[in-house]
């Protein structure tokens, strides 16, 4: 294998790791864009491996080996509903990667020394920062806020701490301020996600997706690998726009996530008494679904906490197949714990795609839907964020599920959601509360359902 | 410092790239977006790769494998679980 036909692999396997995203534009290409993916990342490493004069070929095998069962491990193990957890570490490793190889070119007398240095603590905040988030989607860390005292400012003197030293390093170019970076850099992330609150975690997932494309472009500079900085560029802008999504979804601002009050705080719980929500049953939510003609299903995380998924879909093929019911799902962008999260969570529960539709897609459809039934989702309903000025939702796109004859809220009680704000609907005339868990209550639905 | 500048612009236009292409991507794919990208940000092997294989020191060869060993996991576990995911996304039967 010359050398100089490298540059022909390069271009070769990135134009098939373009292909592979450029497939996610629907379900049914999908899955060839994957294949495509594969075969761009197996031909680049074959000819890696065996560039002229390269050594250690059985100590690489072996660690490509090692990693790659323990890597298909991983992803044929865990269940869906923690997927964020499993995209938090492989961003994680992605990072630590990133680490390891700008300190070896360094120790090596590499002289790419921005290149290396931007690796190096890019890597570093992503591989810290991605340990804190996944400890905090596992439950092993709170997944309140932690702050600690004056954590702004710390943050922003550590900020400035790093800038100044790496001018300081390229300037000077001293191995130990080299190590002194990565540390900050691992310091960094974590300070930078303990204070982010659990509800801005798909926000936190999209950033350290971006941070691990970006790390994978310093690496690519100072190797002066062309491969390394087209495919981390497009990872980097793939979470930048997932960022984007996500906090637009959310109605709130990079700032706010990382340096301004955390979302997750429901402090406020107390629902004023004086107003009266109406109470149903299973049975006569069942009776009013069977004879309504179009029904939308609004499933947010607390349905997928409840691990509701595989029954709801069976409530939705119920009607279709025996009352002839037109059933449509609407999943709201924040709806799981990372983008497309609840589309994936019912994909595995069977639910077809076509009956899966988008915020937008759907919104205008409640106006003529009989039914809407809203399970496990609270703030991605709230009309308040489309009058009320003064509530912290305002602005955030929400569903118009008041719009539907009649709603049902599948509920614990009448608290309000994430955002601790109440949600006026609860006491709209048309709306019926169905007290109990999301998966009982929707059991119960399906049993009235299947008695004829 | 001609080498730089020819990078930057494969950088630079590359984003551009990244930047269409993802937004062509349907949001009900967004996990899986995600997934692929970590398996494709596994590229990194090949910086891994040349590191451990043509490094002079035991140090830097040693770091590098570790880095090999980090993405494949991400390579094959990236792959791997985007191609169950995406096989969960089936059409409705036909009755």
């Amino acid at each position: 294998m010359p050398l100089s036909l490298l540059p022909a692999v390069w271009i070769f396997s990135g134009v098939l790791f373009i292909a592979a995203i450029r497939g996610l534009a629907s379900p049914q290409s999908a899955r060839g864009g994957n294949i495509l993916g594969i075969l761009g990342m197996a031909t680049a490493v074959a000819f890696t491996i065996f560039i002229p004069g390269i050594k250690q070929q059985f100590w690489i095998l072996t660690a490509l080996l090692l990693g790659g069962i323990g890597g298909i491990y991983f992803a044929l193990r865990v269940k869906m509903a923690s997927l964020p957890q499993m995209i938090a570490v492989l961003n994680g490793l992605g990072g630590l990667a990133a680490v390891f190889i700008a300190l070896a070119e360094i120790i090596n007398g590499s002289t790419a020394y921005l290149d290396n240095v931007l690796g190096l603590i890019i890597g570093a905040l992503t591989f810290s920062g991605s340990m804190v988030a996944f400890a905090k989607l596992q439950g092993l860390l709170s997944s309140r806020p932690l702050i600690f005292p004056f954590w702004r400012l710390l943050n922003l003197l550590l900020i400035l701490t790093i800038l100044v030293l790496t001018t300081v390093f390229l300037l000077c170019p001293e191995r130990e301020l080299f190590y002194v970076l990565g540390v900050l850099g691992f310091l960094f992330g974590i300070m930078f996600i303990l204070p982010v609150g659990g509800a801005d975690m798909p926000i936190v997932i999209s950033i350290l997706n971006a941070c691990s494309g970006w790390a994978a472009v310093g690496i690519g500079f100072s190797f002066g690998n062309v491969l390394l900085i087209v495919t981390g560029s497009i990872v980097g802008a793939s979470g930048a726009i997932l960022s984007y999504v996500m906090v637009k979804a959310m109605n709130r601002s990079l700032i706010k996530v990382l340096f301004g009050e955390t979302g997750s705080e429901s402090g406020a719980t107390g629902v004023t008494a004086h107003q009266q929500a109406r109470a149903g049953s299973p049975r006569d939510a069942a009776y009013l679904m069977e004879n309504a003609a179009k029904i939308i299903i609004v499933p947010g995380y607390g349905m997928a906490a409840a691990g509701a998924q595989h029954i709801l879909q069976k409530m939705a093929r119920d009607l279709r197949e025996l009352y002839d019911v037109d059933v449509k799902f609407a999943i709201h962008p924040v709806a799981g714990r990372m983008p497309g999260h609840m589309n994936v969570l019912l994909a595995e529960a069977n639910v077809p795609y076509e009956d899966v539709f988008a915020l937008e897609d759907i919104n205008q459809e409640f106006a003529t839907a009989d039914i809407a039934y809203v399970i496990g989702a609270n703030d991605i309903t709230n009309p308040a964020a489309k009058t009320d000025h003064s509530s912290p939702l305002f602005g955030m796109p929400v569903f118009d599920v008041g719009k539907a004859k009649t709603v049902f809220f599948v509920k614990r009680s009448l608290g309000s959601g994430y955002s601790g704000v109440e949600n006026p609907l609860f006491f709209a005339e048309n709306t019926i509360m169905l007290y109990g868990d999301a998966k009982q209550i929707t059991g119960e639905i399906v049993r009235v359902l299947e008695q004829k | 410092m001609m080498a730089f500048w020819l990078l930057l612009t494969i950088f630079v236009l590359s984003c551009f790239i990244g930047y269409f292409v993802v937004w062509g991507v349907t949001p009900a794919l967004h996990s899986p977006l995600m997934s692929v990208s970590n398996a494709i940000s596994g590229i990194i092997v090949v910086g891994a790769l040349t590191t451990a294989g043509f490094a002079e020191n035991n140090i830097s060869v040693l770091l590098g494998l570790f880095a090999v060993f980090l993405a494949a996991v991400n390579i094959f576990g990236g792959f791997a679980v985007s191609q169950r995911m995406l096989a969960m996304f089936k059409k409705k039967e036909k009755k």
